[in-house]
């Protein structure tokens, strides 16, 4: 038998040529299934959660038969959402916090928005043990989902929400070290336990309420001189040796053909470097710093600061808007320098901006979900400490710091001088209506100043300037944190 | 106990075909059937297993004790046709009737979990095409005279689909199916057969620019009644067996290309003619942006495959029945939802050790009419395949093919069968060739001997 094998073998190969197009083709349809299979198998991993998301996929409503929608709790656990059976066995979002929480944790009917958007996937998956869902099928109950513990604290979210009280505007507060957001709020705002009643009424309402606008990432402001900060690292990058050789002697006002900028109220400043020019906040000077500043460094700094690109962020969010053009008059290049014109920044933008100043240039990714436990206290997943990107150098950092300082020392925020802490930041009014003298009053900044750990970024809109009403907002804020009355 | 069942039962059932599928890729190194037989054990064995776990995860979700019939009956029809096919023919490629029995029995567990009627329906179509599939491979090795019947097959095929082009039923936008005695037929799927048929016997001989040529305008006619037929996924597989078929037998690669060429002109030119194909093209490149309408079945289609995850939701876990048209166009997804991607990928790759069995055959029998025969089927099989899973998964745009073998569909799983026996039938062939390269060589060798003999015995005369 072995021998006749042999003698076929050898004889096989012996005969005339075989066709190459056999193995050519084989050899091709075996290389295009492997490129599909890798296809499928890496593109329906990856977007398993978007999928699911869909409100056309049905699997949603399959795991929410199976599964009872999971919890959302505070960094200390506080539950700022979790789903509840009344007595007709019907299930009922409940958000204990009420107006509190609403943009951040958001809802979970009508559309979804908030935590309860971006964490959907986890809420309604569960990851408890096999021997778990035995016990809860002989119970004849749903699996519970998986909990969500945010990176909220309920104590900072109450001060900001009684902070901005009724009016319009939004708080972000973070921890630049890791990129933390404690607290977040909008105002106006909703009860997320009523949203499916009172959706209709949002929607017909045509006031400039947007009550279910996040205005912390999707508000889309003038960022008035708060923006100085961007001119100020443009400056910087073109005078890293002798920027503080600035002088600039302020006259109330600065004239460039037919365009004029003044100072806030026509205040004149008199002589100033570069430091005070930043803590007065002198229009003049920085129109004058602007314009000394060439096209290409400042649209770098924008690039680099993240303006007009996407932002690491979960939420839903708006591009900020600032870009030096080609043919930009002077007039226009003066207004973009002091954050006027057609400048636009979200609250939670010029937050991560101040909270890389604060972590040494460098942007921690922003996070508001710490960590995924399934209701037997097993940790599915955890987030943060990711580096996201660095914004600026260390020394350019540096100089920001002592710069926000000296707003605080001897500048526009002097209502946070002399406390327990040292604070650092920059004030903003940022006029939004060319003909009225209306605007919106900013703050962004950081405490302790040498050691930061809570940055805030403070807007309330319409009220005036940002020292008067913003400041003393974000004073509340940093005495909450640090312990203080 | 249900669950830990259900559970344990998902990672035995992929672990079963995984073992199943190495198996047969194993098998490409060992040519003769002989050294194969440990092979063919193991996945018998396999086979049956994965068939049981599936029916245990079936009977712990549903408690339905009509399945258990249904399953026991499947056991021993399966059981009856593999030992029958290994006692009849035990020179043919047993390797590709496991292949097919498995494939078949995945379509079937797969159709009971989504309709149980349709699971029987199936059932009973895949036992008549076992039937008539016994006979095929000894018709095949007896009629030497089909090589004959060259045009007259060209001509039966066009008439079969010219007649459902004007007088066929249109559902879902194609027009391919119509009743004979209450039977719908899909004429498009027999017309395969004798469309491989046709080009072997027109290429097998001539290869000269004018019978091309001859054979060029014929295959164009096919491709295009089927494309006013709007039956664009057949259309685009005639033309590819059409191709892969010159490319074999003139062994130049120019022609390739050519029709390649020729191919994505067509396409430019059919994309601005016809609406229907430009919907297909929009629905792939953005299926969400049009989930209302043209993307709504893609769209479900990626929600099914992405759900399952490695190991899937186990059967009746998923939601499988909300893509459109799931048990013929998307079995793929519901597959890999509720067996797992693992287990659906395995699968894919029983299709394609398939194909290089076929294809193997193809290249070692000498007889230039069967290589082209058997290298067709192979084409045919491995680009239906491709399209289907291809055009679910958006590796593709959709054209609306079955799964071979694995989808429900009376012609397309007969048709399967068929195609599959008609390849057994040249597996003998070329076993005869090689009895009778035997058979020749012992006669030279004994020639040889004489004369070697001879010539010493007069040297010694001489001597």
């Amino acid at each position: 038998m072995r021998e006749m094998r042999d003698t076929r073998r050898t004889t096989r190969n012996t005969r005339p040529s075989r066709p190459t197009s056999i193995i050519v083709l084989s050899v091709f349809y075996t290389f295009l299934f492997a490129a599909m299979l890798v296809y499928i198998s890496y593109s329906s991993t990856v977007n398993k959660q978007k999928y699911i998301n869909n409100n056309y996929n049905t699997r949603q409503k399959i795991l929410l038969a199976q599964n009872t929608r999971g919890k959302i709790l505070s960094r200390d656990g506080d539950v700022l959402a979790c789903t509840e059976t009344d007595k007709k066995g019907k299930e009922v979002r409940k958000y204990p916090y009420g107006n509190e929480f609403a943009h951040i944790v958001g809802y979970a009917s009508n559309g979804k928005a908030g935590v309860e958007s971006f964490a959907n996937y986890y809420l309604i998956n569960t990851g408890i043990d096999l021997a778990e869902k035995v016990s809860y099928d002989s119970k004849k109950q749903k699996y519970p989902g998986d909990d969500v513990t945010t990176t909220l604290s309920v104590k900072l979210q109450e001060v900001c929400c009684k902070a901005l009280s009724s009016r319009r505007g939004a708080i972000v507060v973070t921890d630049p070290k890791t990129g933390e957001v404690l607290a977040m709020v909008s105002k106006p705002d909703f009860d997320p336990n009523t949203i499916e009643k009172d959706w209709k009424g949002f929607l017909e309402d045509k006031s400039d309420n947007a009550n279910l606008l996040n205005r912390a990432t999707q508000g889309l402001y003038p960022p008035g001189s708060t923006f100085k900060i961007v001119t100020s690292l443009a400056y910087l990058r073109e005078h890293p040796k002798d920027y503080e050789d600035y002088t600039f002697t302020c006259k109330g006002r600065v004239s460039e053909g037919d365009n004029t900028i003044s100072c806030y109220h026509g205040e004149k400043h008199g002589s100033l470097d570069l430091y005070k020019s930043f803590a007065k906040s002198c229009n003049s000077s920085y129109a004058n710093i602007g314009l000394s500043v060439k096209q290409s460094t400042y649209n770098d700094v924008l690039k680099d600061l993240m303006f007009n690109d996407r932002l690491p962020e979960d939420f839903l969010y708006s591009r900020s808007k600032a870009k030096y053009k080609d043919n930009m008059s002077k007039g226009d290049v003066m207004q973009l320098a002091i954050g006027q014109g057609a400048t636009a920044v979200s609250p939670m933008h010029m937050n991560m901006i101040t909270a890389a100043i604060a972590n040494n240039g460098t942007l921690m990714k922003p996070h508001v979900i710490k960590q995924i436990t399934t209701a037997d206290n097993k940790i599915v997943e955890s987030y943060g400490g990711e580096e996201y990107k660095r914004l600026m150098s260390e020394e350019e950092a540096r100089i920001l710091t002592e710069m926000m300082t000296q707003v605080v020392e001897k500048g526009t925020a002097s209502k946070l001088k002399g406390l327990s802490y040292t604070a650092a930041g920059k004030t903003g009014s940022a006029e939004f209506n060319s003909s009225k003298s209306d605007s919106h009053a900013w703050f962004t900044g950081f405490a302790p100043a040498e050691d930061p750990q809570i940055c805030i970024t403070v807007i309330v809109e319409d009220a005036g300037s940002g020292g008067s009403f913003a400041v003393p907002i974000a004073k509340r804020v940093f005495d909450a944190y640090f312990g203080i009355g | 106990m249900k669950l830990y069942v259900t559970e344990i039962a998902k990672y035995v059932i992929a672990l079963l075909l995984f073992l199943y599928t190495a198996d047969s890729f194993w098998a490409l190194t060992k040519p003769y059937e002989s050294d194969r037989k440990i092979i063919y054990t193991r996945q018998i064995f396999c086979m049956f297993g994965v068939q049981l776990s599936c029916f245990i995860q079936i009977l712990a979700r549903t408690g339905k004790v009509a399945y258990l019939f249904f399953f026991l009956f499947q056991i021993v029809v399966f059981a009856s046709v593999i030992m029958l096919f290994y006692v009849i023919y035990p020179d043919a490629n047993k390797l590709v009737v496991n292949n097919m029995c498995m494939l078949l029995m995945i379509g079937i567990i797969m159709l009971t979990r989504l309709s149980y009627e349709k699971a029987i329906r199936q059932f009973i179509v895949i036992a008549i095409s076992f039937v008539i599939g016994f006979f095929i491979p000894e018709l095949i090795f007896r009629l030497n005279v089909l090589k004959r019947y060259t045009w007259i097959f060209a001509a039966v095929g066009i008439t079969a689909i010219g007649i459902v082009l004007i007088l066929g039923k249109t559902v879902n936008g194609s027009k391919i199916t119509y009743k004979i005695a209450g039977i719908t037929f899909q004429p498009s799927e027999f017309t395969k057969i004798l469309f491989l048929f046709f080009m072997a016997g027109a290429l097998y001989k001539a290869k000269d620019i004018l019978t091309l040529a001859k054979v060029a305008a014929v295959a164009g006619v096919h491709v295009i009644i089927l494309v006013l037929s709007k039956d664009l996924g057949s259309a685009l597989l005639f033309f590819i067996v059409f191709l892969a078929l010159v490319y074999i037998a003139t062994n130049n690669i120019g022609y390739l290309f050519m029709g390649l060429g020729f191919g994505a002109l067509a396409s430019v030119i059919a994309y601005g003619l016809f609406s229907h194909i430009q919907v297909r093209v929009k629905a792939w490149l953005d299926p969400f942006g049009n989930i209302e309408q043209a993307g709504y079945q893609l769209s479900q289609s990626l929600f099914g495959i992405s759900s399952g995850g490695a190991f899937g939701l186990g059967l009746y876990g998923g939601a499988p029945q909300s893509i459109p048209f799931v048990e013929q166009d998307f079995i793929f997804s519901a597959i890999a939802e509720e067996l797992g991607i693992v287990f659906a990928v395995i699968m894919t790759l029983i299709c394609l050790s398939t194909f290089m069995h076929i294809m193997y055959e193809g290249y070692t029998i000498r007889d230039r009419y069967y290589r082209l025969i058997s290298c067709g089927i192979g084409v045919a099989y491995i680009f239906q395949t491709f399209l289907t899973i291809g055009g679910g998964s958006r590796f593709i745009p959709l054209t609306g093919v079955t799964l071979p073998l694995v989808s429900y569909g009376g012609t397309s799983v007969m048709v399967s069968v068929i195609m599959m026996m008609i390849f057994e039938g040249i597996c003998l062939i070329r076993n005869f060739e090689e009895a009778e390269d035997e058979i020749r060589r012992d006669r030279e060798r004994d020639t040889r001997d004489y004369y070697y003999n001879e010539r010493n015995e007069r040297y010694e005369e001489d001597y």
